[in-house]
């Protein structure tokens, strides 16, 4: 018989809060968004064209991605209406 | 197939697609979902007859293609439900996506194909290639000769995809255009029959289901190692298919009085010389031809193959060791490879037949009827080789352009063909 090391059942399931129910789809990312959070006017424009939702709210006043996911594919930055979001190259982030 | 005599039974004459219908409503799925689609559409008109009178309680899903049948038998599987659907050669391309996803996420569906030949070129006819075009799909396959087999397997079936330690997919295949269509007396099982052999089923541990309010979900990814742990289980299940469909042939037996011997039927196998392998329709017409031969004195007997996925080697081997010669008989075609499916994976195993000799016959494209000539043709070509004559590797029985050696042709014809 095989191991249950991943997975407890004989099928693909798994509870919800496992890891690998989901990909850290942020882990390809080569630019990253950032909010100018001046610029911002809050029209959520960025947070409707996301392909993948990674836009959340941040105190009621601008935008920010959830860099766990985001896959830095631009269209927030591309849609952006007072071009607040800029793409930086993730290198600029790595120490 | 053996048979004893039973204290009751019901002899109807009906096709092979009512059978299939008639198996799955004595097997009383929780959701049937399914589109038409020549040679199948006489089963969904059935099953939506009994379903208009209320013979079968089931949720009837008239789906608008045959991708959205698979996603949603596949669906009502995860929740728990027992699911039947059936499709045929376009049909089943049009789902192969939602196949493999189902055979992935391990969801015991029973599904009837049809054989039919499949895309390529537009083709209203038998054939097993739409079998071979699911082959790696992880699904497990059972192949019937005739009208009883078709009702008996789809009800085996169900015993071997639910089963808890198998829970893979089952497809059970049978000829288009031949026993889709033809009138055969059937022996219906009763209702309390079916009821019973498929108990079983109810005894073992439940299976993992979608439940409201769980947060457990199926369809994870399976990243690296967790995704290599996913396809072992599946291969080792498929493994474990092999003994477990011997015992529920056995076990059909002692309800029904009815066994085919598992994995592989053999007629007279046991001092034959000289083998065929088929599977199939076909089987019967070699059957016959096998008597006649045997009344002029010739050694020959058939291996049927009732199992094509998992491949059942070691019952064939143990079967074909040390028979002098063994034309295997492909209905289907294996594209780059000079022989048909069947062929290429026993010749894997041709090291341990003890020197058994080994060649295909290609036969029953697009209904080009395998008849008792061909299976004539078939037997003299395998007993010329078991002589030691020098014979070709791959006959096309039916296309005897394809058999004009080479060297008979001018120069300038020549193709380097098989």
């Amino acid at each position: 018989m095989s191991s249950n090391k991943y997975f407890k059942h004989e099928g693909p399931w798994s509870d919800a809060n496992d890891p690998l129910m989901c990909s850290d789809t942020g882990d390809w990312r080569s630019k990253r968004p950032v909010v100018d959070k001046d610029t911002c006017i809050f029209c959520g424009f960025c947070a409707i064209y996301c392909p993948i939702q990674v836009m959340e709210m941040v105190e009621n006043s601008h935008f920010s991605p959830d860099l766990d996911f985001c896959k830095g594919c631009g269209i927030c930055a591309k849609e952006c209406p007072t071009k607040a979001i800029s793409m930086k190259p993730e290198g600029d982030f790595k120490k | 197939m053996n048979t004893k005599a039973k204290d009751r039974s019901q002899i109807k004459v009906i096709t092979g697609n009512a059978a299939a219908a008639i198996a799955a409503k004595l097997a009383r799925p929780d959701v049937v979902a399914a589109y038409p689609i020549t040679p199948q559409t006489e089963i969904i008109e059935q099953i939506s007859k009994f379903h208009a009178n209320g013979e079968m309680d089931c949720e009837l899903i008239t789906v608008e293609g045959e991708n959205s049948a698979m996603n949603a038998v596949m669906a009502a599987s995860l929740a728990g439900g027992r699911v039947f659907t059936a499709t045929s050669s376009w049909g089943l391309v049009f789902m192969y996506d939602a196949v493999l996803a189902t055979a992935g996420a391990r969801a015991p569906v029973v599904m009837v194909n049809v054989n039919r030949e499949t895309p390529g070129i537009i083709a209203v006819s038998s054939g097993q290639q739409d079998m071979i075009s699911t082959r790696d799909a992880g699904w497990i396959f059972l192949i019937a000769e005739d009208c009883q087999e078709v009702l008996d397997l789809v009800l085996q079936a169900y015993r071997l995809a639910e089963d808890y330690d198998i829970q893979v997919p089952v497809m059970v295949h049978y000829d288009g255009f031949y026993l889709s269509y033809l009138s055969e007396g059937v022996d219906v099982p009763f209702q309390e029959d079916v009821d019973k052999f498929l108990s079983v089923l109810n005894e073992q541990p439940e299976r993992t289901k979608l439940t409201p309010g769980s947060k457990l979900g199926c369809g994870s990814h399976g990243i690296l190692d967790g995704y290599l742990e996913l396809r072992y289980k599946h291969v080792s299940a498929m493994e474990r298919s092999k003994a477990k469909f011997k015992q529920i042939d056995n076990e059909f037996q002692e309800i029904f009085g009815r066994s085919y011997g598992g994995l592989i039927e053999e007629y007279r196998m046991d001092d034959a010389d000289v083998v065929l392998v088929g599977s199939g329709s076909m089987c019967g017409t070699i059957k016959t031809v096998i008597d006649k031969k045997r009344e002029a004195g010739i050694k020959v007997g058939l291996l049927k193959m009732r199992m094509y996925r998992p491949f059942p080697s070691e019952a064939m081997v143990k079967a074909l060791k040390g028979k002098k010669a063994i034309g295997v008989v492909d209905r289907s075609l294996c594209f780059g490879f000079k022989g048909g499916p069947i062929y290429t994976e026993l010749k894997a195993f041709e090291t341990q037949l003890d020197g058994s000799k080994i060649i295909s016959f290609i036969d029953g494209i697009a209904n080009t009827d395998i008849t008792i000539a061909n299976v004539e043709t078939m037997i003299d070509t395998t007993c010329d080789l078991a002589a030691g004559k020098d014979v070709r590797e791959v006959t096309w029985v039916s296309y005897p352009e394809a058999q004009e050696p080479d060297s008979k042709k001018p120069d300038s014809e020549k193709r380097g063909g098989l």
